[in-house]
């Protein structure tokens, strides 16, 4: 399959297969209004099989929220049809807005206006405890 | 130093504040009358967003016992909160009237919100199945008072330490001291929560076992901290019927008990002491009660900045 590369923009590259959907959901990128490429099950060297996006005249993407949900995706910097700038994506020490709280006994389920604040508590397994009610979620699984 | 700080969680404040706040409590229980007008002229808000007798009455008989006002409210439905005011809004306003105010509210953290929304010290007074470190001020303070201290001692808790939050914020408050063990005795739907057993006991390396039988757990206990399976917690009734009298301490089993053992409860019990247990030197739950109050005048003193 054929997809054009990008004059400016950014790739998101080496993404898990079956995640690319989800990390689009969580950039909260407008499908309306960007042009977007979203490659599912590419050939890769490395994994077998991993998605692509590529966003055409963005490139301020969140980079935690792809740190939180793929840190080990790559991030290219498009500029004149030339890649500029490799990002390394990190795990976020913190999140804010990005991840809601799911237990019904939080606070956050109620008070509308109250920030919804994760805090990393283990790097590996992508474990994040909620500011409020420490409500453990996992980034790792299907959140 | 406390002044102007929040109490929200028992980990806000260091080993060495903690003993700052018991060494003002025993002063004062060793001499009340000398601080009945620490606090003349301060007004102490007792936010209540779900009942309470007890933590209520405890705050108010405190600040009033230090020659301080309380206003407040004791169930929302008295309040703005019915129009549907948020809780940020209603803590901005009444931090235009009082100098510290303490908050129980159903939700998990709500407290916390509370106290990024002002500069006035918050207390958390019970945040739903989550925290209560007045109550764990009150059980260190007895733990204290009786066993001298806190390290080297075996401490069961036993009930519901599913949404036991006493039972949450005890263990997060012992876990900072040398040589505490848990012994954790509880149904299999009770069991104490992910985030106590992974970022509290297994991230300080603290021993615990997790058990289902009190009598073999009692012998090897210096503190016997017993909970209510509280009807309010459960979605399902059918479960809170079926788990509601999993334990009950009676005189029979004190007897499987060292002499020195202490048997704490934040109280209000329903049937899981006996009331044969009460005149038991070793049933401390009364005294603990009493304890409340005066560490809860050292408390508010503390976080006004009063010497004492």
């Amino acid at each position: 399959m054929l997809v054009n590369s990008i004059e400016k923009g950014i790739v998101i590259d080496h993404i898990t297969a079956g995640l690319g959907a989800k990390i689009l959901e969580y950039l909260d990128i407008d499908l309306n209004t960007n042009t977007v490429a979203f490659i599912m099950n590419a050939c890769s060297k490395k994994h077998g099989k991993k998605d692509i996006v590529k966003i055409q005249n963005v490139t301020d993407v969140n980079l935690d929220v792809l740190g939180l949900i793929e840190p080990n995706a790559t991030v290219n910097v498009i500029e004149n049809g030339e890649i500029v700038k490799k990002i390394t994506l990190q795990v976020p020490e913190t999140v804010t807005n990005v991840i809601k709280c799911k237990n019904p006994r939080c606070v956050t389920s109620v008070e509308a206006n109250a920030p919804h604040i994760f805090h990393l508590i283990d790097a590996e397994n992508r474990e994040y405890r909620c500011e409020y009610c420490d409500e453990i979620v996992s980034m790792k699984g299907a959140y | 130093m406390l002044k102007g700080r929040n109490l929200l969680e028992p980990m806000d404040f260091s080993l060495s504040e903690l003993e700052e706040v018991f060494d003002l409590a025993d002063r004062i229980i060793g001499d009340p009358a000398k601080y009945v007008h620490a606090c003349d002229g301060k007004l102490l808000a007792t936010l209540f967003y779900e009942p309470s007798t007890r933590t209520r009455f405890s705050f108010e008989a405190a600040m009033l016992r230090l020659g301080g006002q309380v206003i407040g409210f004791s169930e929302p439905n008295s309040s703005s909160v019915a129009k549907g005011e948020s809780i940020a809004d209603t803590v901005k306003t009444v931090a235009c009237y009082a100098d510290l105010a303490v908050m129980r509210h159903p939700k998990e953290g709500a407290p916390k919100v509370a106290a990024h929304s002002t500069s006035m010290p918050v207390i958390n007074a019970g945040d739903g199945g989550h925290q209560h470190p007045t109550q764990t001020l009150t059980d260190l303070l007895t733990i204290r008072r009786t066993l001298g201290g806190f390290e080297n001692i075996t401490v069961g808790c036993c009930g519901d330490l599913k949404f036991g939050r006493t039972v949450h914020s005890l263990i997060k408050a012992l876990s900072r001291y040398k040589n505490v063990k848990f012994i954790l005795i509880s149904p299999e739907e009770l069991r104490i929560p992910d985030y106590v057993r992974k970022e509290i006991l297994i991230k300080n390396g603290i021993e615990f076992e997790e058990v289902r039988s009190l009598q073999e757990a009692l012998p090897k206990l210096d503190v016997l901290y017993m909970t209510r399976v509280q009807k309010e917690r459960f979605f399902n009734e059918e479960d809170y019927i079926r788990l509601k009298d999993t334990y009950i301490l009676d005189k029979a089993k004190m007897k499987l008990a060292k002499e020195s053992m202490i048997v704490l409860h934040p109280l209000p019990r329903v049937n899981e002491i006996a009331v044969e247990v009460d005149e038991d030197p070793r049933a401390m739950y009364f005294v603990q009660a009493k304890n409340g109050m005066f560490v809860r005048m050292a408390l508010i003193m503390s976080l006004l900045g009063i010497e004492g």
